[in-house]
């Protein structure tokens, strides 16, 4: 791996040098940006080694010296022990990570951590003060919408988004609306019921 | 995934400059939603990742005299609630908003959608884009092909393309623009995709030291009928068994001309002459809508467990037709 | 005087049988729940595998000297060493633990394994010749069986009906994936945070695999991410764990595996496939059954699956092979067997009833005698089914002949289980200040657990559910079994249900002089102790239990004991109505029903999601689930959840649940509800497509390669015909 060789284009020269290697990597070895001068400008490199990193999860300022291929779940998860948002398929193809990221639900695991700083990022974890339930959750509590539990804090996430967006969804939305979260124990009666009743129709408690 | 250094540059002459000669150099990361799964996989291992995401000029949707153009970084949810392309490009507002899922629609970019690379799962297993076992034969002719491809499969690339809203685009005769060393270019979206013939070429034609800055799609034919057709197994987040967009221009009940493009079922996005030969100068009914059908797939050929994607394609050419013909959308 | 153990009656329940919301509900939707996952330990170590990745070899040569040096890297283990067999690709071969996950995982890809290549085989699609299948090593004839006098019964048979049916290997795809956390807090004791559902049995596996003393292993669990079956056992990732905390000198390890050895180590259900011959007299009388059964039992060798059934058809022949193929470890999966024997003998009887031109529900009705000892509860079900369905009023002869690509069709199939409460003890107190503690070393895998135990004890002592603390999740409690087999409610609940009783009836000896009466008078209930005879004699819950003094109460319930509290032996009856796109070969769901008997309930809510749950998964490995697997490579094709697809929220159609309960039922005790509805949907939609295309897709998950495959092979056999 030393052996590779750096990366250079063109127009671009290094004002200090950082070879890239995979064990200089895995040294506990924190760096500033390093500055390339990119077609007459400043371009600041990060990593491969550990930089620091800055993240806002649900209203604080969280800090920690992270390599960039950490990921914005796994920071969440590991340095900050924000752990709502879970690793399930760690490939943005089950739902189980969703986060609000300015507003919008993403798959946590397919962020990296240092492409989320400065974006308001908010968890399940986060959506009301500890010893109260936001809406949402109390309606999935109500209808019974988690058994084992590890899918849920995606679903109530990816629920609240929907529901912001369309307040009074019909069934198709619905359906295509939480379609990228998955659940292995099949609460998605309860889930039904739970969006039912937030979107004040109440027709059917699904879960029950 | 192993490590690699992470810029973010501000202008898009740094971003290809920043890029490598070689892919696995250094990857352009735009959403992230493919690239990332990517490397955790240890597909592709890039020493740099290029974030231009801080490239103003990549954004944005813009809609004029002489059609649409939009920038790289235009989200798949940011092209489906457009309102301007909902009203002139409606079945490319319909495709990219059900593509994958809200989550992926959110931050996908139609840069990244036009280089998203194959699901084959051979190649998302490590064993190679053209999947070839030790022995040289392909593990694909040799296996479980049930997802792999119908037309465009002489060899040795048996995989299909993923996009379904590189179809879309094709059909409206979309160009893509691309930035390198050299500077801009500008072909035919229909030419970008490639079938490759070796293990170290790609699926598109974009080299490792360009970015994909915009796609600009013409004013749409006026008064055609349009609809995009999928047929996937469950209701939200599955990939396709195949694909149709049809956009048909008429004369009164007849169809004049006729683009018709499948995707799911090639290497590349499908553009199928033979099915708009068959339709053009007729008026659309359910037996003329079945004969493009046919025609779409008289070329096919089964790989072996694939016999029924050829069927699908078929019937998502003939639905797509007579939906265009109803004026819907769905 | 012996206590009477017998649950209340059904106007004396006040929690027992009602609705509540899950207890740690809550907890689970803010996201608060604490799964082994999601554990942070101080200093703690991340730790991977390194995998083989072929199907069968030999490891021939190990070297993990880069890894040892690199920065970071705290520790190696050899799982697998030179000279041992692996059977199957994913197998971890060396773990490594580090600082962090990157530095765990850029270790695993410096560690250099060199095998000797075996052949393998991971594909059982192919019949196996019996007479070949006994001298192969690839087979194992399992099962060779005649009862009755089937050849006889074949000839006086006047409807004769054969066909193919199978079910393919599925995962369990649990979502938190296996996994645990070992530190060793001094060297004498070891102590782990593991994904389980059976917390009370990894220490004695445990201290065997790593010797040492069981007795200081403590294993502690709040949550488990799903189990389904696969979760029983202790892993190889969980003593890699021990034996890496071992070597960083106690520091915490955590090993949790990614989702692709999960999917493709971490357990699967066995493939069944078979050839059955099913015979009837014109009237539909069932007279006799032969089958030729094959399926995956893993390098194991495995089981069978029991056929026919749940029907006692009077002559039977069968015969079943097991085909020892690499393709991961078989493990216990919801209802083992029972789904595959369902579609094994549900299909055909379905097709066998078509033949007879009769409707599947009356063909049931006419043979439900072979139904016995359930051939009542069935009888009672299917017919609050059909009232749920609209069968009778809605079915049509196979094949829909309405207009259009699209038909529909209606399906049903049956199925039982045992379900008896298994081996559990409590440590039930009461305390002066009135506050109750329930300690258990049982765990809640989501099926409600907590909640349940929670409204028998608050049933029995007439305290509000919140008031009483319940600690579970650690084998420092008293000691439960594994949650398996849908064997804890009833072990949870009996055990819970006499300790609160015997806790009950010391407080009431001990408080009964202050309201002068004799204990034997007393009740408790609305939170005071009072004469039932007379509620105006009373002490709220508070003062009676300052009677105590210092001296607080502690009542050991267990399961067996005094009194018939649980009970084994289920049917279930469940209808589905799916939409077929002839064209497209896409099946919809547009309704189910399950209809079931669980004795006496609980907790109804969690109940009914238990059979909800039950039924989503049915419809997700009848339509989706199936585990791909490649020849030539010898490995898994589908790693992951785009691939290996589970059912969606807008696949699943409209869900209709009923709980047979009440007289008849109620008075059996309690049984458990998790693994029999998982089993009948693979039939009951495979009968709905049936009677909607009129022709049998005989495997699943019946996607549009396989609906279309039946309907074109009808279409050529019809023409030739």
């Amino acid at each position: 791996m030393s052996d590779q060789e750096d990366v250079k284009g063109p127009g671009i020269s290094r004002r200090s040098f950082l070879k890239i290697s995979a064990l200089t990597t895995s040294a506990p070895l924190v760096l500033g940006p390093t500055v390339l001068e990119v077609e007459g400008q400043e371009v600041h490199v990060y990593g491969p080694g550990k930089t620091p990193v800055t993240l806002n999860v649900n209203g604080k300022r969280l800090s920690a010296n992270l390599e960039p291929r950490v990921t914005l779940l796994d920071a969440l998860r590991e340095k900050f022990e924000v752990t709502g948002p879970k690793r399930v398929c760690d490939r943005g193809l089950c739902g189980a990570c969703t986060v609000m990221m300015d507003n919008k639900a993403v798959y946590a695991c397919s962020v990296l951590a240092i492409d989320a700083q400065g974006k308001q990022i908010v968890t399940t974890d986060g959506l009301a003060p500890e010893g109260k339930l936001h809406p949402v959750s109390a309606a999935f509590v109500d209808n019974d919408a988690q058994q084992c539990g590890f899918c849920t804090p995606g679903f109530v996430m990816a629920t609240k988004a929907f529901l912001d967006k369309h307040p009074n969804a019909t069934k198709e939305e619905l359906h295509r609306g939480l379609g990228g979260n998955f659940c292995r124990c099949g609460t998605y009666a309860g889930i039904k019921g739970a969006v039912a009743q937030l979107s004040g129709g109440g027709q059917q408690k699904g879960g029950a | 995934m192993r490590a690699f250094e992470y810029t973010v540059p501000k202008e898009k002459k740094q971003a290809v400059a920043l890029l490598g000669k070689q892919w696995n150099d250094a990857e352009v990361l735009a959403g992230g939603s493919d690239l990332l799964g990517l490397m955790k996989d240890d597909v592709v291992h890039p020493k740099r990742l290029v974030n231009v995401k801080s490239i103003s000029d990549l954004h944005g949707i813009s809609y004029g005299a002489r059609g649409l153009r939009i920038g790289a970084l235009a989200t798949l949810l940011e092209i489906s609630e457009h309102a301007q392309v909902k009203q002139h490009y409606p079945i490319l507002a319909q495709a990219s908003g059900d593509a994958a899922s809200p989550q992926i629609r959110n931050v996908a970019t139609i840069g990244g959608n036009m280089c998203q690379r194959p699901r084959c799962w051979w190649f998302r297993n490590g064993f190679g884009l053209l999947a070839t076992g030790p022995d040289g034969k392909s593990l694909v002719l040799e296996g479980d092909n049930r997802h792999h491809a119908i037309l465009g499969n002489d060899g040795p690339a048996y995989f299909v393309s993923p996009s379904t809203v590189a179809p879309v685009l094709i059909a409206y005769n979309a160009r893509i623009r691309l930035l390198g060393p050299g500077g801009p270019r500008e072909i035919p979206l229909e030419k970008f995709f490639v079938i490759p013939k070796s293990e170290n070429e790609r699926e598109h034609g974009l080299r490792p030291n360009e970015i994909v800055t915009d796609i600009v799609v013409p004013a749409p034919p006026v008064g055609a009928k349009v609809s995009h057709y999928e047929i996937r197994q469950k209701e939200a987040f599955d990939w396709p068994y195949a694909t149709a967009s049809v956009i048909l221009e008429m004369n009164g009940d007849t169809v004049r001309s006729s683009r018709i493009v499948m995707s799911h079922v090639a290497p590349i996005p499908w553009v199928s002459n033979e099915a708009a030969q068959a339709l053009n100068g007729k008026s659309i009914s359910e037996e003329t809508a079945d004969a493009a059908g046919a025609a779409a797939v008289a070329n096919a050929k089964s790989l072996g467990r694939n016999k029924h994607k050829i069927k699908l394609a078929r019937v998502a050419v003939k639905r797509a037709i007579l939906q265009a013909a109803k004026g819907e959308r769905a | 005087m012996a206590t009477d153990y017998k649950w209340p009656a059904a106007d004396q329940r006040t929690v027992i049988g009602k609705s509540m919301n899950r207890v740690d509900g809550p907890v689970k939707s803010s996201g608060r729940a604490k799964y082994t996952y999601d554990l942070v330990r101080p200093n703690m170590l991340y730790a991977h595998g390194v995998k083989c990745p072929y199907a069968h070899a030999k490891v021939t040569k190990i070297d993990t000297s880069a890894a040892e040096k690199m920065p970071g890297v705290a520790g190696v283990v050899v799982i697998n060493d030179v000279g041992k067999e692996i059977f199957w690709a994913g197998t971890d071969v060396v773990a490594v633990a580090a600082v962090d996950e990157s530095t765990a995982r850029d270790a695993v890809r410096a560690i250099k394994v060199e095998y000797e290549q075996l052949p393998h085989l991971v594909l059982d699609e192919k019949e196996p010749d019996l007479s070949e299948a006994e001298k192969s090593e690839w087979y194992k004839v399992a099962l060779k069986e005649t009862s009755g006098d089937p050849t006889t019964a074949f000839q006086q048979a006047e409807v004769v009906h054969e066909g193919y049916y199978g079910t393919p290997v599925i995962t369990h795809c649990c979502l938190e994936t296996h996994g645990s956390i070992a530190e060793f807090p001094d060297s004498d004791h070891l102590f782990m945070h593991i994904s389980t559902q059976n917390v009370p049995g990894i220490a004695e596996q445990l201290g065997k695999a790593i010797d040492f003393p069981a007795s200081n292993i403590h294993v502690h669990q709040d949550h488990v991410g799903g189990g389904f079956g696969s979760k029983l056992g202790l892993d190889p990732w969980g003593v890699a764990s021990a034996q890496l905390s071992k070597k960083a000198g106690g520091k915490p390890v955590k090993m949790m595996l990614d989702r692709k050895p999960e999917l493709e180590t971490a357990g699967c259900r066995p493939s069944a496939r078979a050839r059955v011959k099913v015979g009837a007299k014109k009237d539909g009388t069932l007279l006799a059954w032969e089958s030729y059964s094959w399926g995956s039992g893993g390098v194991g060798g495995g089981g069978s699956p029991p056929i026919p059934y749940v029907w006692k058809v009077p002559n039977q022949q069968k015969q079943h092979v097991n085909v020892v193929n690499n393709i991961g470890p078989s493990r216990a999966w919801r209802a083992p067997n029972h789904p595959q024997a369902c579609v094994l003998t549900m299909c055909p009887l379905d097709d066998l009833a078509a033949k007879l031109n009769m409707d599947t529900f009356d063909f049931v009705k006419k043979n439900i005698d072979l139904l016995d000892p359930r051939s009542k509860i069935y009888s009672e079900e299917l017919d609050v089914a059909d009232k749920l369905m609209g069968w009778k009023a809605r079915w049509h002869p196979r094949g829909d002949n309405t207009a259009g690509p699209v038909k529909q069709g209606l399906g049903l199939a049956l199925h039982t289980w045992g379900g008896r409460g298994h081996n559990s003890n409590t440590d039930l107190t009461i305390h002066p200040d009135g506050s109750v503690e329930v300690k258990m070393g049982t765990q809640d895998i989501g099926t409600g657990t907590r909640t349940s135990i929670l409204q028998v004890v608050s049933d029995t002592l007439g305290i509000p559910m919140n008031q009483i603390n319940l600690l579970i999740g650690d084998n420092q409690y008293p000691r439960d079994s594994a949650s398996g087999g849908s064997s804890t409610i009833g072990g949870v609940s009996s055990a819970n249900f006499r300790a609160a009783t015997d806790a009950k009836n010391q407080l009431f000896a001990k408080v009964a002089s202050a309201l002068n009466a004799q204990p034997g008078d007393l009740e408790a209930a609305d939170g005071r102790v009072r004469v039932a005879s007379d509620h105006n004699r009373s002490l709220s819950w508070k003062d009676a239990c300052a009677k105590l003094g210092a001296t607080s109460i502690t009542a050991h319930g267990t399961n067996p004991g005094e009194g018939d509290l649980t009970n084994s032996g289920v049917g279930g009856v469940q209808m589905a109505d799916v939409s077929v796109d002839t064209e497209t070969g896409i099946v919809k769901i547009n309704k189910m029903v399950g209809v079931q008997d669980c004795g006496l309930v609980i907790s109804p809510t969690q109940a009914k999601s238990q059979v909800l749950g039950a039924m989503i998964m049915g419809i997700s490995y009848s339509l989706y689930e199936e585990k791909v697997m490649d020849q030539t490579t010898g490995t898994m094709l589908n790693t992951n959840m785009d691939m290996y697809r589970l059912a969606g929220l807008g696949d699943v159609g409209e869900l209709v649940v009923h709980l047979m309960s009440g007289p008849g039922y109620d008075e059996r005790g309690v049984i458990g509800i998790g693994e029999p509805p998982t089993v009948s949907p693979g039939a009951a939609i495979s009968n709905a497509v049936a009677n909607a295309i009129g022709v049998r897709v005989p495997f699943l998950p019946l996607t549009p390669e396989r609906v279309l495959e039946a309907l074109e092979k009808a279409e050529s056999e019809g023409a030739k015909a």
